[in-house]
């Protein structure tokens, strides 16, 4: 259905567009067949109301022959073979239609005259045609232009919803008041100890204050990060965190959204240790393998406890970031084996 | 006595302690197992409580410590949390301390403490009702020994005067507790009331047997033979429609 049709706006619209044309018309048959004002109105206004519509049959071969070099030559001669054909019909409607008026005694010699105008009036038919399918072309970009907008929106929503997500993530006002407890626990007695966790907490709140305002950082600049958090937290945790790594240095310059690993650590260290009465082993692992990229978060999990709530809230988010980054090229699969969650995080190497 | 799983937030109640020489540190305990434990053996009078601690909360080691009548504790919480406050007072603990805080805070809340122990004594908890989600896990202390039962290791549960009896693989745990309260704590989607004294986990029932009687039994995958009451059988068949096969 064409969206002239389901728009009724649009259409009277272009049917006003078509008055001068049809005026036009009416001019080119007074000057080149000689005809009568009164002759030339009563063939061109139903000629012109009649081409208009036909004339949205453009519409669809601009829809079946969308603008593509490579297509170019196939494209050309059957928009030409196209005007040809309309044309001819509009030239053979307007003589069969000075036929019937010749009826009456006032447009007897219509249909000689019309002959003479015949060529004018077919070119004219050939160019009428060629315009309408231009505009039914910019119609169609316009649209498209639209549709991208919409969907670049769509888009941008999803990374500040990301953002937010991740705001709050880092504003976790318990991993900020826990940590400013054991700070006041050093004070009095370990005054040094004290100093040096002040410095590690500003130095972690520092850092995700400045990467918010980017929209990627490298692997490496996150992994510090993460460094940091750590840091933080083996001041509260004691012996019960441990953390190994193995970091491959060749993936550390993949550009990745700020503060996307983040979320898991976080994860990783209050369901991975502080649900556990010994603690454990936290493994960041990194690793390159071509053009993909793996990262993986571990951390040891009683294989009979179920997750608890709230743990899903921060995989969903890096799964949606990652989903919004990287489309399909990007996977992230979690699941429990061996007595360990671990989150692995799979992405192309390139930009 | 002071219980937290995390060191440092021990050393920080230890050293506000300093400013009350008459105050003596009988334990401390980095979990809710040792805590339970500790306070059986050692009768503190005021207890220093973390709320989250791996495997055993703060709630949870509250409920099991607080049916020992004699010597009840004065419960201080210290948490990070405020979400178990309203929780916390239910519970009838004395005060709840949020981290970080300081000497003046904490003079207050141990003043509130001994306010409490000089007027004869702390009342008992309130039951503890539904914590807003279903229960995952109901603890059970038999003498000494904590146990975790997760909910669904539960066969069924049997109402006896004001205890109930948890029936799991074969053991069985007593608990004081009322029937009622700990459906109303449990996953409704799992337990269901197939008589007055007795709550079923469906996925333990193997069929319901009729009697020329009229009576119904439901005969769980242990073999294990349960009276089912007719408002009982009616609910039943309400929860395995409801369920999807």
């Amino acid at each position: 259905m064409h969206p002239f049709f389901t728009q009724s706006g649009r259409l009277g619209v272009y049917l006003l567009g078509w008055i001068p044309l049809t005026a036009i018309l009416g001019g080119l048959l007074m000057l080149a067949g000689g005809l009568s004002l009164l002759e030339a109105a009563a063939l061109a206004a139903p000629l012109g109301l009649l081409y208009a519509f036909l004339c949205l049959s453009s519409w669809y071969l601009c829809r079946a022959f969308p603008v593509d070099s490579a297509r170019l030559l196939a494209t050309a001669s059957a928009l030409a073979v196209a005007s040809l054909v309309a044309a001819s019909l509009w030239l053979l409607s307007g003589t069969t239609l000075a036929w019937g008026l010749a009826l009456l005694p006032v447009f007897e010699t219509l249909p000689d005259r019309l002959a003479h105008a015949g060529p004018v009036v077919f070119l004219l038919g050939v160019l009428l045609y060629l315009l309408v399918l231009a505009m039914h072309y910019v119609l169609e970009a316009a649209e498209a232009a639209r549709a991208q907008e919409r969907r670049a929106a769509e888009l941008r929503t999803l990374a500040k919803e990301a953002e937010l997500q991740a705001l709050r993530e880092r504003l976790n006002p318990h991993f900020l008041f826990n940590s400013l407890n054991s700070i006041a626990a050093l004070v009095a007695g370990r005054p040094e100890e004290a100093r040096s966790m002040c410095a590690l907490l500003s130095d972690f709140l520092r850092t995700t204050l400045g990467m918010s305002e980017r929209s990627s950082i490298s692997l490496r600049e996150e992994l510090a990060l993460a460094h940091r958090y750590l840091a933080v937290e083996r001041v509260r945790f004691g012996d019960r965190l441990t953390v190994t790594e193995d970091l491959d240095e060749s993936a550390s310059d993949v550009a990745v959204p700020p503060l996307l690993l983040q979320p898991l650590v976080e994860n990783a260290v209050k369901h991975g240790i502080g649900a556990r009465l010994e603690g454990g082993i936290l493994t960041l692992v990194t690793k390159r393998r071509g053009d993909r990229i793996s990262i993986v978060v571990e951390n040891p999990a009683d294989a009979g406890s179920e997750r608890p709530a709230g743990a899903g809230i921060g995989l969903a988010n890096v799964k949606r970031r990652v989903a919004a980054c990287w489309g399909d090229a990007g996977h992230v699969g979690a699941g429990l084996s061996n007595g360990r969650f671990r989150v692995e995080i799979d992405l192309p190497a390139g930009p | 006595m002071l219980v937290d799983d995390e060191a440092l937030a021990r050393s920080l109640v230890r050293q506000l302690l300093a400013a009350h020489p008459d105050i003596r540190v009988l334990a401390e305990c980095a979990n809710g197992f040792e805590a339970v434990r500790a306070v059986a053996e050692t009768k503190p009078d005021i207890l220093f409580l973390d709320v989250q601690m791996p495997q055993l909360d703060g709630l949870e080691v509250l409920e099991l410590i607080d049916r020992d009548a004699a010597g009840r504790p004065a419960v201080i919480f210290v948490t990070a949390y405020d979400q178990y406050a309203l929780k916390a007072f239910d519970a009838n603990a004395v005060d709840y301390l949020l981290k970080p805080f300081d000497q003046a805070r904490f003079d207050r809340a141990l003043e509130r403490a001994r306010t409490r122990l000089a007027a004869g004594g702390v009342p008992p908890a309130l039951a503890l009702g539904p914590r807003g989600a279903p229960l995952t896990r109901v603890v059970v202390k038999d003498g000494v020994t904590v146990t975790v039962l997760p909910v669904e290791k539960i066969d069924y549960v049997k109402a006896e005067d004001d205890y109930v009896l948890l029936f799991s693989g074969g053991r069985n745990h007593i608990k004081k507790q009322t029937l009622a309260s700990l459906e109303d704590a449990l996953p409704k989607e799992r337990f269901v009331r197939i008589h007055r004294s007795y709550l079923l986990n469906v996925d333990r029932l193997l069929r319901v047997e009729g009697s020329a009687t009229g009576a119904f039994k439901a005969v769980l995958i242990d073999e294990a033979r349960l009276p089912v009451s007719r408002a009982g059988a009616q609910r039943l068949r309400a929860l395995l429609g409801a369920r999807p096969r």
